[in-house]
């Protein structure tokens, strides 16, 4: 099972350090983090995705709950909840074709292009990591030069 | 508002310090903490010089169980802080507290890899409670402040504040807030009366209730609570290894600890139950086999100050999360309320009660005059009932287990969690500091010993007459049995060859040194070392052959134990 956890942690040093630190010493893997401080300075957010069944997961928020620079541990209903990764794609062009049908792929998902080259160019995609998982298998063919991924950043539905 | 006054920050740990009611302080000098020792001149606090930083820990840490307010421990810089890191880890491990002040380089050579220079806070960071580096002197108080209220309440542990050395001789104005906020802890649950009730319900409809007590039980000191519960609701209560002595062992309900080497009846009766009250215990595998097998056959009232706890290791039907003692109040209170009090014997207690008294008579112990079970026993009949036992790692401390009852509650400590050899005798001296006034006993192996022996020094100039009574086999006990068992009786690196001469190396420490080999000299041994006033190690050669038997095998259920036949 796919888990979003949303932390609000203290914006202090070493806090990245002791969360990743517990998913690891409790032998918990980190799917995805990402980290910014919120409109509080005083906090930091953390979004960690990760795999467990349910009594596992109940146990990393627990654990995570516990510790005391964290204030807040919330796991997020993933159909209640908006979550998006941002992603970059370096994309070989082999021949004038490619760059179109690249272009209209990137089109399709709702990305934009970057630096466009004769050999190759870049994409930014934002969007889900299932919908970044379709893009990438559909970009394979033209050859992927390299990925960089952000991790996903997610925040629950208002409920009115 | 007070005027705020200008002091160094090593002045300012020392005022924290007082004002936490810091009475004595164990550890060590290096390079990186002199300004803090060199307060000592100037402070009423008292030092206790260990002979090794990671002694100086199991001394803080023996202290704060005893006690219930943290230990403290001093080390310098780098390898001095590196050798308390398994004193952390055990009394992490069985949530005690302690607050550890380590010395540190100067705030611009940390990570310069100057001389002693160790990130102890990295290196910490999963066996402590907390841990601050203030990175100026006025951030000390308030680390200090908080790191005792972080150690001492909910789920106690150790605490480490590490101090970079300019920080120590910076001067600031310093202010002493009595008031703090930390955002991210809540150590308090109120009161849980509805689950309490569940809980109450639960155990009068079950036909094999029984009680867990764990070592929550002894550091909420909730020993008049559970009294009254398996008293009023007639249940046999079990304990853990580390709530060993939460319930007098003496008790007609009382079957002693379950576990690894559980005694016959407890993993017997807690096999056979259907419903069980958990109180303050982590169901560590050690206690509970495997964990599938134990839990499959059980309804489980988990209570404990720690959420994370439950649903760990066992699925709870119940959980009544907050200080044991608090609801364990709550629970004598609606038993009061309601009027419920049961006099007649179930078949179920009856059968407890057969059960224990056939394994009181049909246990078969070592023949020899000088085994372990009858050692302990005369150990149990000489001691005041007061006295306080900590035990070291290995055999003797499972023989310690089964066959030394614990009368008074909370009088019986070990390093249940960690394991950590050569824990007793440092622990033994600061039990003592905390109570001068009754004998402190460390039960002990002489592998275990070797670890921490040198503390003996401590004892003998300190002035803190503890006991220590090693059973004597000459030989790692523990790890032979187990390649007895395990590995045809391949003895790998186990036989200590009778070296050193334990009674010598106490009198070359100033300590007294007895031997005893026969149950007269055993007995005489005991009165004097409990008349003295300088340390005593009485060495007690025994049977190396001797196994500790009932064995629970690891990965294996207690209804698998393993019998002396």
């Amino acid at each position: 099972m796919w888990a979003i956890l949303s932390i609000l942690v203290e914006n202090k040093p070493g806090i990245l350090f002791k969360v990743t630190h517990l998913f690891r010493s409790r032998n918990f893997n980190i799917d995805s983090i990402s980290v910014g401080v919120t409109d509080n300075p005083d906090y930091s957010k953390m979004t960690i995705t990760t795999y467990g069944d349910e009594k596992r997961i109940e146990q990393i928020v627990k654990q995570l709950d516990k510790m005391i620079d964290t204030i807040k541990v919330e796991r997020l209903d993933e159909h209640k909840t908006v979550y998006r990764e941002l992603s970059l794609f370096k994309i070989k062009l082999s021949n004038a074709n490619d760059s179109m049908e690249v272009n209209k792929l990137v089109n399709a998902y709702g990305g934009k292009v970057h630096d466009v080259k004769k050999d190759s160019l870049m994409v930014e995609l934002t969007a889900t990591p299932d919908q970044i998982k379709a893009f990438e298998e559909l970009a394979k063919p033209f050859g992927i030069l390299d990925v960089a991924r952000t991790g996903v950043a997610a925040l629950q539905r208002s409920s009115t | 508002m007070n005027k705020m006054e200008i002091m160094s920050g090593a002045k300012a740990l020392m005022v924290a310090m007082e004002k936490e009611g810091v009475k004595q302080v164990f550890g060590l000098p290096g390079g990186a903490n002199l300004p803090i020792y060199d307060e000592f001149a100037r402070c009423d606090i008292r030092h206790i010089l260990a002979r090794h930083e990671q002694s100086a820990s199991h001394m803080a840490d023996g202290f704060g169980r005893v006690s219930r307010k943290p230990g403290v421990c001093f080390a310098t810089s780098g390898p001095g802080a590196t050798n308390i890191l398994t004193g952390l880890a055990t009394a992490q491990a069985d949530s005690s507290p302690m607050i550890a002040v380590t010395g540190q380089v100067p705030v611009a050579m940390i990570g310069r890899d100057a001389f002693q220079e160790s990130d102890i806070i990295g290196m910490s960071n999963p066996v402590v409670k907390y841990a601050f580096q203030p990175r100026t002197a006025g951030e000390i108080p308030e680390a200090v402040k908080k790191g005792f209220f972080i150690a001492e309440s909910g789920r106690p542990g150790p605490v480490l504040i590490d101090i970079p050395k300019d920080v120590q001789t910076n001067k600031e104005p310093m202010d002493f807030p009595d008031e703090f906020k930390i955002r991210g802890y809540h150590p308090w649950a109120d009161p849980d009366i509805v689950n309490v009730e569940r809980a109450i319900e639960m155990l009068l409809h079950a036909e094999k209730p029984i009680i867990l007590a764990g070592g929550g039980t002894i550091i909420s000191s909730a020993f008049a609570e559970l009294q009254s519960i398996a008293e009023t609701l007639m249940l046999p209560v079990v304990t853990t290894f580390k709530g060993k002595g939460s319930f007098p062992e003496n008790h007609p309900l009382s079957l002693g600890p379950i576990g690894m080497h559980g005694h016959a009846e407890a993993n017997k009766m807690m096999t056979e139950a259907d419903c069980v009250l958990a109180i303050g215990t982590r169901f560590s595998d050690r206690s509970v086999g495997t964990f599938e097998a134990f839990e499959k056959r059980l309804k489980i009232i988990h209570m404990d100050v720690d959420p994370a706890e439950i649903g760990k290791n066992q699925t709870a039907q119940i959980a009544v999360i907050g200080d044991v003692k608090v609801n364990l109040r709550v629970m004598v209170k609606l038993l009061l309320q309601r009027a419920i009090k049961k006099t007649d014997e179930s078949p179920w207690v009856k059968h407890v009660k057969e059960t224990k008294a056939y394994w009181k008579e049909n246990l078969k112990i070592h023949p020899g005059e000088m085994g372990a079970a009858k050692i302990l026993r005369k150990l149990r009949e000489v001691l005041p009932k007061e006295s306080i036992i900590t035990t070291e790692v290995g055999q003797h401390q499972m023989w310690a287990s089964l066959f030394y009852d614990v009368i008074q509650p909370g009088t019986f400590f070990s390093s249940t969690g960690l394991g950590t050899m050569g824990w007793g005798f440092p622990a033994a001296i600061g039990a003592k500091v905390a109570r001068p006034d009754v004998p402190v006993v460390d039960i002990a192996g002489d592998g275990s010993f070797a670890m921490t022996e040198n503390s003996l020094a401590t004892a003998v100039l300190e002035d803190i007459p503890v006991i220590v009574f090693i059973l004597n086999n000459s030989t790692l006990g523990m790890v032979a049995q187990w390649q007895r068992t395990f590995y045809d009786r391949r003895m790998i690196g186990v036989d200590q060859k009778s070296c050193p001469d334990y009674v010598k190396l106490a009198e070359s420490y100033g300590a007294q040194g007895i031997r005893a080999q026969s149950m007269d000299e055993l007995d005489k041994a005991i009165k004097t070392a409990l008349s003295s006033d300088v340390a005593t190690v009485i060495d007690i050669p025994i049977d190396p052959e001797e196994d500790v038997l009932p064995f629970v095998a690891p990965g294996t259920s207690l209804a698998d134990m393993v019998l002396p036949s």
